[in-house]
């Protein structure tokens, strides 16, 4: 390396053996234990031969609903490594009173903040929901798959490579210190000139690239797609949320894509968007990136409480409450969204007028969620409520969620802002809403459709044991983030000097220890689910007696989801039909026309990824020869004209046949 | 795709009520788009205004009724084209761009006014 100072340079850019974080015991042994599950993993899919199966049904696959189970996995794996950051911020501040600086340096602790609301946003709360919305809505509308079925793996593989480069940042240089949406001066080249930066700005770019593509694949779906019969009035609720979060998603992304854009030309080669040099002002980022940033929070939880409209009528045995109004609270919302961004920086200086306006909208938004509440009340009053899983998450979060509204309105209120302001006030009140809005809809969604995707329940005696804790665990972790917030403690802290403070701090640890019972939980869940497969299997395709044409398919369904696309009547299409006595199709089958997996997603997505991982660390060649792969990857698949089949009509006929013969067998 | 082939015609079929590809049609826009940047040009070259910003407004003015042109007859898009979505569509990301555009300017003009650092005192009121 030494003889050829130049070539190295060429080829490795600033990468040198210096940049791998070797002084830092915590990160080497978090490398050897992850290096050693890693391989164990590896290890098991090579000895059960598992690769073939993987590549062939997984990787390359351009079912929705494989793609929408991937998306799932992505974020819960994602989950596991955002909540191992959470855990350690709550032990460091837990001890870091009396002259203790806790265990973590301040440089380490700046990452592990920073990574914590990168992963948990963009990484878990994005890949979950645009899963669920990629599994449920195809299936909701009668489809047979999205509108561009390749683009959707594409999508997928984007999404991948986008966390990978933030997994990577653990182990080569390290992440950003500047708080998860990286403002500048401090994001600038000169107050962060190492790697951690690059990495947040190429990480979003491509996983943003992914989330856009899937927004408009979704979005086209909606609108073209829907079974015969199904007009806009009459598509199921979950499907009216994922419009507009798709919506949303077409109109704010590339914002974000443009502020980055920037931020990257700010770094690299030095333009002046955000400096205070020639005429730039930092301010404008942080105006852009939160005309992106919330309408991203309405992405987030729009189809969330599509979700809880659908488990809320399904376990109340009633159609949903008020669904015209549910609708137009949604379309209000969407427009709504646009028109609150400056709430996140009253205290930038815009003075009384423009605060007063954003004050005023913010608040009015409330309107028309406190609408979709009532309804969900109103739809569950006189109703007979059955407490499974998914309606116990449900009922957790219109109690949490509430709380997390009113502190809401309580800081949309500009002068209490002031002093509320990066307080752990402002903590305490997103992780309300966030966990107690978004994660407990997710899971509401993950424990209502797993029997769909899977073909049987998920456990109910430790999902019980995984609600209690998680729903106790926030509480004692983020109600004492309240106490302390109106006390005056500001966010991003690494040690206090205050003792008094310290037990607030001890029981938000706690709570947090509690929320690692409840993941754990689910894992058990997971595995004793699956080991108790048999006793808990789904063979009717509907074991919660549902309303909408995904449970008028078998569990797991079939690749072409349905025989023959459904006709659409009314509302709650599939509860109609088993008003009506509907029998199903057992005969007189057609060929149907299926699109062909293919590999490029997967190749397109693991060349960006070595763009990105060039481009962090200046490898100017690697950047070039990959960019350029990736353009000729793309040009070369326009001209793959072997992308369909036809499935022929003896094997939909096997496989429904085989169908009608399961449920003879368990009427 | 397939589900595409089967029942975009029951629902949302005969989308092409659109203005049709034709060569007169695309000419027209053409010769229009010609025009609109010829002017634009002319306006800079020529030093047809006193005052420069006079032309920046003119020149934006003119980029709108472009952007009218583009979608008229290269985009083929009139309001009832693919089922209204199209102009649903369009309103929408007008009224965006809108919220957007004059936003960050209200924002940011208080923002310059209260916050930036005065350089240079002899201009303060």
């Amino acid at each position: 390396m030494s003889a050829h100072p130049d070539l190295a340079k060429l080829i490795f850019g600033r990468l040198t053996l210096d940049s791998l974080p070797l002084h830092e015991p915590i990160v080497v042994i978090t490398f050897i234990g992850v290096a050693i599950g890693a391989l164990a993993v590896l290890g098991a899919i090579t000895y059960f031969k598992l690769w073939g199966y993987l590549w062939r049904e997984w990787f390359t696959s351009i079912d929705h609903k494989k793609i929408g189970i991937m998306y799932m996995v992505l974020g819960f794996v994602m989950l596991l490594r955002g909540f191992a950051d959470a855990i350690m911020m709550r032990a460091q501040q837990a001890v870091a009173f009396n002259g203790s600086t806790g265990y973590l340096p301040p440089e380490h602790y700046d990452q592990i903040f920073t990574a914590h609301g990168v992963i948990m946003i963009f990484f878990v709360a994005m890949p979950m929901v645009t899963g669920l919305m990629n599994f449920v809505m195809p299936l909701q509308i009668g489809a047979r798959d999205v509108a561009f079925p390749f683009l959707n793996n594409f999508s997928f593989w984007m999404t991948v490579a986008g966390a990978m480069l933030v997994m990577a940042s653990l182990f080569i240089g390290e992440f950003a210190r500047t708080g998860w949406l990286a403002y500048p001066p401090l994001s600038d080249i000169a107050s962060s000139p190492d790697a951690g930066v690059d990495y947040y700005i190429w990480a979003l770019q491509i996983a943003g690239v992914g989330t856009l593509l899937s927004g408009i694949n979704l979005l086209v779906t909606i609108v073209k797609m829907r079974a015969p019969g199904m007009t806009m009035m009459k598509m199921p609720v979950f499907t009216w949320t994922a419009l507009c979060t798709n919506v949303l998603i077409v109109a704010a992304f590339p914002v974000l894509t443009a502020v980055l854009a920037m931020l990257a030309l700010d770094r690299y080669v030095g333009t002046n968007f955000f400096t205070t040099e020639l005429g730039g002002n930092a301010m404008m980022y942080v105006n852009l990136i939160w005309i992106w940033g919330h309408p991203e929070v309405y992405i987030l939880v729009l189809p969330v409480f599509g979700i809880y409209s659908e488990v809320t009528a399904t376990f109340s045995r009633k159609p949903l409450f008020g669904y015209a109004s549910m609708v137009y609270a949604t379309v209000v919302i969407t427009v709504l969204s646009y028109l609150v961004w400056l709430h996140h920086f009253f205290t930038m200086g815009s003075g009384a007028s423009v605060n007063s306006f954003f004050g005023i909208t913010t608040m009015i938004i409330s309107i028309p969620t406190g609408a979709k509440i009532f309804n969900w009340l109103f739809t569950m009053y006189r109703g007979r409520v059955v407490f499974d899983l998914p309606m116990m998450w449900t009922v957790a979060f219109m109690i949490t969620f509430v709380i997390g509204g009113m502190t809401g309105v309580l800081l949309a209120v500009p002068p209490a802002d002031f002093s509320l302001h990066n307080s752990l006030f402002l903590i305490a009140h997103f992780h309300n809403v966030i966990i107690g809005g978004v994660l407990f809809g997710l899971f509401a969604g993950i424990y209502y459709w797993f029997p769909k995707a899977f073909g049987f329940r998920l456990d109910p005696f430790w999902g019980k044991c995984a609600f209690w804790f998680w729903v106790t665990g926030f509480y004692f972790a983020f109600m004492p983030l309240y106490v302390l917030g109106l006390m005056g403690v500001t966010r991003r802290l690494n040690h206090f000097s205050d003792p008094s403070l310290q037990i607030w701090f001890q029981i938000a640890a706690f709570g947090a220890f509690l929320i690692l019972l409840g993941i754990i939980s689910m894992l058990i869940q997971i595995g004793v689910s699956i080991l108790r497969r048999e006793q808990l299997r789904d063979v009717t395709g509907d074991p919660w007696d549902g309303r909408t044409l995904e449970w008028s398919t078998s569990s797991p369904p079939p690749p072409y989801n349905f025989a023959f696309t459904p006709r659409v009547h009314d509302h709650d299409a599939w509860w109609m039909m088993k008003k009506h006595q509907y029998q199903r199709p057992i005969g007189g089958f057609l060929p149907i026309h299926m699109p062909l997996n293919t590999s490029t997603g997967i190749i397109l997505g693991g060349l960006s990824f070595v763009f990105g991982f060039a481009m962090i660390w200046y490898m100017w060649l690697v950047a070039a020869l990959s960019f350029a792969a990736l353009l000729i990857v793309a040009i070369a698949h326009t001209f793959n004209y072997h992308r369909d089949y036809y499935l022929p009509a003896e094997e939909v006929s096997r496989v429904e046949a085989l169908r009608t013969e399961l449920l003879a067998r368990h009427v | 795709m397939s589900a595409h082939d089967e029942h975009a015609h029951d629902s949302h079929g005969h989308d092409d009520l659109g203005i049709h590809a034709t060569f007169k049609g695309y000419m027209t826009g053409f010769v229009l788009a010609v025009i609109l940047t010829v002017i634009a040009f002319w306006l800079v070259m020529g030093h047809v205004f006193d005052k420069s910003s006079t032309a920046a407004v003119f020149i934006l003015g003119l980029a709108a009724v472009q952007i009218v042109v583009h979608m008229i007859y290269f985009l083929h898009m009139n309001t009832k084209s693919e089922g209204g979505w199209n102009m649903l569509a369009l309103v929408f990301t007008i009224v965006l761009v809108v919220i957007t555009l004059s936003g960050s300017i209200w924002i940011m003009f208080h923002l310059n006014n209260n916050m930036m650092p005065v350089l240079d005192p002899s201009n303060l009121p």
